[in-house]
């Protein structure tokens, strides 16, 4: 057990790239923690998604000895927590766990989209905070203007900002000084019956479930039968530990601790994120504040490209979904693509990066079908529907009206853009909230429909700001609008992957958008076939594919007989690829093309 | 009686070498610098008999040289091989003895030898009359020397067809109809007109997948070509027989006839291929493609043939379908359901008469001009699954 004032609990707050697990090695290497020869780069990402993206997803957690000049050694105990807004919901539990954070500012660059969402996180949470300046040992570095941009942009006091390299290791030693000089000690009781919060929880081949918890109150012990207060599940403790950052067996964890367990827990999905831990006897009756349910935001169809797939598509979603429970699944068919299943996120990163993990570790061709957000249809009989796929929108006479999810995003810019970024946000029907000045970058606020932001919207934004924009948003609520489903029929058959749901002054443009993309996917028949977007019953947008004129073999004598015939016939068969609509053949390869999102 | 007795029979000799290998062309076609034509001339001879053995009776009805460039062989080997097959078979009254030959001056001295050897009908690869489209096909020749040779390929034989290959790189519909006029005064009684196919494994081929053979027609514009050639062949009295192939009534080549009634013929040389229907069975042979590899087989083992498969009559169907229905005559279905058991399908068949691609005339089921331009979607549509 460790004295409370000999804690210091931490999160790194930054914007990609400006160098949180960077600086997260060296504080890992100068105080030892990890013996040299087993250093490697990037220690807190473990999947290789997390190392290949540069991104984190799940917390990760280290416990560093740190002896300071005052002569004590302390326990910094670090968690690096997913730095996406996919994640928020986790980012604010990990944030709760900690009392302060380093806000790592790249130098070079200042401020960006998400250093500003995530250090509100840390300010809501009631951090201490202590700017760091990164990469000062780049030319371009400009640590007073950023100094200054902190000030003005966040409105925290960044004269005591520690300019570091830790690339270089430069400044390091101050990091870890004002780390415990700075940050305020953890606060609990120790002789209070158990508090902990569960702060993640994932699945390991070896140990099965581990849940990483911070105590509030009270001690737990191996042995212990513990409860957790949402789900009621009660279970004995196996293994207790710390993460060093692997796992270092310890008999007991007390107020201010962060360390793991592993109790016989069958899925990741009985654990839940934000929940309280308690003993099973004696324990609280009051659950620590602001526990959320995970709440899939954005849901699309996945489909298995070779349909002898879809019972290896099942298994594999099903065991993704032990190990992350903020994604929801149920089986779908569609005319078009066949069997397959509607999948719901926490955002579009979230929806890429299970999408990506199915096709890489499980091998399985996916169809991705457009992505929905979940719109609230209001019903005449005073119902309310959540809906998430457009084709299970129900009949409109008895629809009242309907609402769509609204963002509060955040972009900087640098101002030579501006323009577009904000004739972009006009375009998908934003409304501004805010435009200031942060030196030569602009901060623009808007509101948004997140229908418009999960369609191509971060494409656009990169590709009119050369990639030079930073993006961040959260979810504000729901708002009524004139939201219609747009249906694309192909020779007047519809077909139902392709339909979406728009707002009405959106949908001319989309459908011709959709129309224009299929008269090139689908191939020539030897009829012309009219492509058409409609809604309800009325057409808003039609191409029409031209009849085959030419399809013959110029030279066939003797010698071609075999080889044409065979070639013919692995033609026939290779209509069997196709997806018959009436009839007309659509190859899937169309579907999967005409599904991609523009960039 | 046999099948193949509705189509005739025929003999096709492969000749393999070429003075250059042109760029779209996909054919067994080499390039060689030493061609002992004496060692060629024992092969051929031997495996006319062998043939002859097997097909012992059967009257022969035509004879066709191709390549390759047939008009590169000396014209006493063309003459002992003809000696031999004239000896081996017995002749039908409508012989015809074809040779491929390209329009260059070398050539056009071997004519005469070439006829007096027996050859009744000469076919020219002139490809264009164009000469920066000659050399962009990768020809040796120039218009000038192939209307020469074109010339003295008339003044020696009584039938003479010509091929011309279009829908060429950046050609119009305007410079291909005064090209096609030219032609047509031209012409004898007979031509061939090829649209550019771009095939894997060439020169051009491999351009075509880099991306870098531009200006190549878009499918209307090589359909409005096709249409122009059909209305301007027509109307100069040759209409088109056969999907590429136009002629003055009773000129159309009697061997390629062969092929597409769906008859019997025998390969020889490399990479020849046979239809044989032997103890009432249907066989499709071929031979090595090398040429060194056929020559030495023949010369070690005494036969050339390769391969020898039954097709099996559903199959056989098939072919003859897919044959057939390139010609302005169709396809017999009383024919074709005599071979497969069955006709194809009547209601794919109605649903095509009534989109206009097919029509009807007795037995015979016709591709209309609309349904010859799609001929591919039509027999895919019109082919049993398999
Ligand atoms: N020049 C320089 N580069 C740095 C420094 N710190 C990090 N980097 C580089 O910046 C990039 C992003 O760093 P990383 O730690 O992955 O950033 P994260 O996305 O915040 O975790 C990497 O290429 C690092 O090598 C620094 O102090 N100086
Ligand atoms: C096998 S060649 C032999 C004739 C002779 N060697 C010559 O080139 O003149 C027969 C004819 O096929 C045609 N041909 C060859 N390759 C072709 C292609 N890729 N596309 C269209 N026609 C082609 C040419 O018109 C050629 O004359
Ligand atoms: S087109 Fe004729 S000359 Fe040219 S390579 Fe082919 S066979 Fe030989
Ligand atoms: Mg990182």
């Amino acid at each position: 057990m460790t004295e409370l004032d000999k804690i210091r609990n931490f999160s790194i707050v930054a914007h990609i790239d400006h160098g949180k697990s960077t600086l997260a090695d060296r504080l890992i290497q100068l105080t030892g923690t990890v013996a040299e020869r087993d250093m490697k780069e990037q220690m807190l990402d473990s999947m290789d998604i997390e190392r290949e993206r540069g991104i984190t997803i799940k917390a990760n957690t280290v416990r560093i000895e740190y002896p300071a000049k005052d002569g004590q050694t302390y326990i910094l105990n670090l968690i690096d927590t997913p730095g996406h807004v996919d994640f928020a919901y986790e980012v604010s539990r990990s944030m709760r766990a900690v009392e302060g954070s380093l806000l790592v500012v790249d130098a070079s660059q200042g401020v960006e989209a998400q250093t500003l969402a995530n250090v509100y996180q840390a300010i809501d949470a009631d951090h201490e905070i202590v700017p760091v300046l990164n990469k000062i040992d780049l030319p371009a570095a400009e640590p007073d203007r950023v100094k200054a941009q902190i000030e003005d942009v966040i409105g925290i006091d960044a004269s005591q900002a520690i300019p570091i390299s830790a690339k270089s290791g430069l400044g390091i030693p101050e990091v870890l000084e004002a780390i415990v000089t700075r940050l305020p000690a953890p606060k609990g009781d120790r002789t209070a019956p158990l508090k902990a919060m569960l702060v993640d929880s994932w699945y390991d081949a070896y140990l099965g479930v581990v849940v990483l918890i911070r105590v509030m109150d009270g001690v737990i012990r191996k042995g212990d039968r513990i409860k957790m207060m949402q789900t009621g599940a009660v279970y004995g403790i196996d293994k207790l530990a710390v993460l060093k950052p692997q796992m270092v067996d310890i008999p007991e964890l007390g107020p201010g601790e962060i360390g793991i367990f592993t109790a016989s827990i069958k899925q990741v999905r009985d654990t839940r994120v934000g929940d309280t831990i308690t003993t099973e006897k004696k324990g609280t009756d009051k659950p620590l504040p602001g526990f959320k349910p995970a709440q899939p935001v954005v849901f699309c169809g996945l489909f298995p490209v070779d349909a002898n797939d879809f019972e290896g598509l099942r298994d594999a979603i099903e065991k993704l979904a032990l190990n992350d429970a903020s994604f929801s699944f149920e089986m779908e068919t569609s005319a078009a693509l066949g069997f397959g299943f509607r999948c719901g996120f926490l955002g579009l990163l979230h929806l890429e990066v299970i999408r990506d993990r199915l096709e890489r570790e499980y091998d399985i061709d996916l169809i991705t079908t457009a992505p929905s957000v979940v719109y609230h249809v209001h019903m005449r009989d005073g119902s309310v529907i959540d809906l998430h796929n457009p084709a299970d929108m129900p009949d409109l006479t008895h629809v009242d009206h309907i609402e769509e999810p609204r963002i509060k995003a955040t972009i900087m810019v640098p101002d030579e853009y501006l323009g577009d970024v904000l004739k972009l946000c006009q375009d998908r029907r934003g409304v501004q909230m805010d435009l200031s000045y942060a030196g030569s970058r602009a901060m623009v606020v808007y509101d948004l429909p997140l229908n418009e932001v999960v369609f191509d919207f971060y494409d656009r934004l990169k590709s009119v700001t050369k990639g030079y924009a930073s993006f961040d948003y959260q979810m504000i609520g729901y708002q009524q609008d004139f939201l219609v489903k747009m249906q694309v029929l192909v020779n007047d058959e519809p077909v139902d992957a392709l339909s979406m749901m728009v707002h009405r002054d959106r949908a001319e443009m989309r459908g011709r958008a959709m129309c224009e993309k299929l008269k090139d996917l689908i191939p020539r028949h030897m009829f012309k076939i009219p492509i058409q977007a409609a809604i309800g019953g009325r057409v808003i947008a039609r191409e029409t594919i031209a009849a085959l004129r030419k399809d013959v073999t110029a030279k066939c004598y003797g010698g071609d007989v075999t080889r044409k015939k065979k070639l013919l016939e692995k033609q026939k068969a290779g209509k069997k690829k196709m997806r018959q609509f009436g009839k007309v053949e659509i190859p899937q390869q169309a579907f999967i093309n005409a599904l991609k999102m523009d960039s | 009686m046999d099948d193949w007795q509705n189509g005739g029979f025929g003999l096709y000799l492969h000749w393999p070498f070429c003075q250059s290998k042109c760029p779209y062309c996909d054919f067994n076609s080499h390039v060689s610098a030493q061609i002992d034509q004496r060692r060629w001339q024992a092969a051929y001879l031997s495996e006319i008999e062998r043939l002859g053995a097997e097909t012992q009776g059967r009257i022969l009805n035509t004879v066709f040289f191709g390549g390759g460039t047939p008009s590169l062989m000396e014209p006493e080997l063309v003459a002992a091989i003809l000696d031999k097959i004239r000896a081996t078979w017995p002749r039908s009254n409508d012989w015809e003895v074809t040779l491929e030959a390209n329009p260059t001056s070398v050539e056009a001295g071997r004519f005469r030898g070439y006829r007096d050897a027996g050859v009744t009908r000469l076919s020219m690869g002139i490809q264009s009359l164009n000469n920066d489209d000659l050399r962009q096909l990768g020809r040796l020749h120039t218009a000038e020397e192939a209307r020469q040779a074109f010339d003295i390929a008339r003044a020696c034989f009584d039938r003479v067809s010509f091929d011309l290959i279009y829908a060429r790189q950046h050609q119009t519909l305007v410079q291909w109809k005064a090209e096609l006029t030219e032609a047509l005064a031209m012409s004898l009684d007979h031509l061939s007109l090829y649209q550019l196919t771009i095939e894997d494994g060439t020169a051009f081929g491999a351009r075509h997948d880099a991306g870098k053979l531009r200006g190549l027609p878009e499918d209307d514009l090589a359909a409005d070509m096709y249409a122009l050639t059909q209305d301007l062949c027509a109307a100069a009295g040759m209409p088109a027989y056969e999907v590429s192939n136009h002629a003055a009534e009773g000129s159309e080549s009697r061997h390629n006839l062969i092929y597409w009634r769906y008859g019997d013929y025998g390969g020889i040389g490399p990479g020849a291929h046979g239809r044989l229907t032997l103890g009432g069975q249907r066989y499709a042979t071929d031979t090595p493609k090398s040429p060194l590899g056929w020559l030495r087989k023949v010369e070690t083992t005494g036969i050339g043939e390769e391969t020898r498969t039954p097709v099996p009559p559903q199959d056989a169907a098939a072919e003859y379908l897919m044959m057939s229905l390139r010609l302005r005559e169709g396809t017999d279905l009383a024919r074709y359901k005599a071979m497969a058991g069955e006709t194809p399908c009547v209601e794919t068949i109605a649903e095509m008469e009534e989109m206009d691609f097919l029509r009807r005339e007795g037995s015979r089921l016709i591709a209309t001009e609309r349904g010859r331009m799609v001929l591919n979607a039509l027999i895919r549509e019109l082919l049993p699954v398999a």
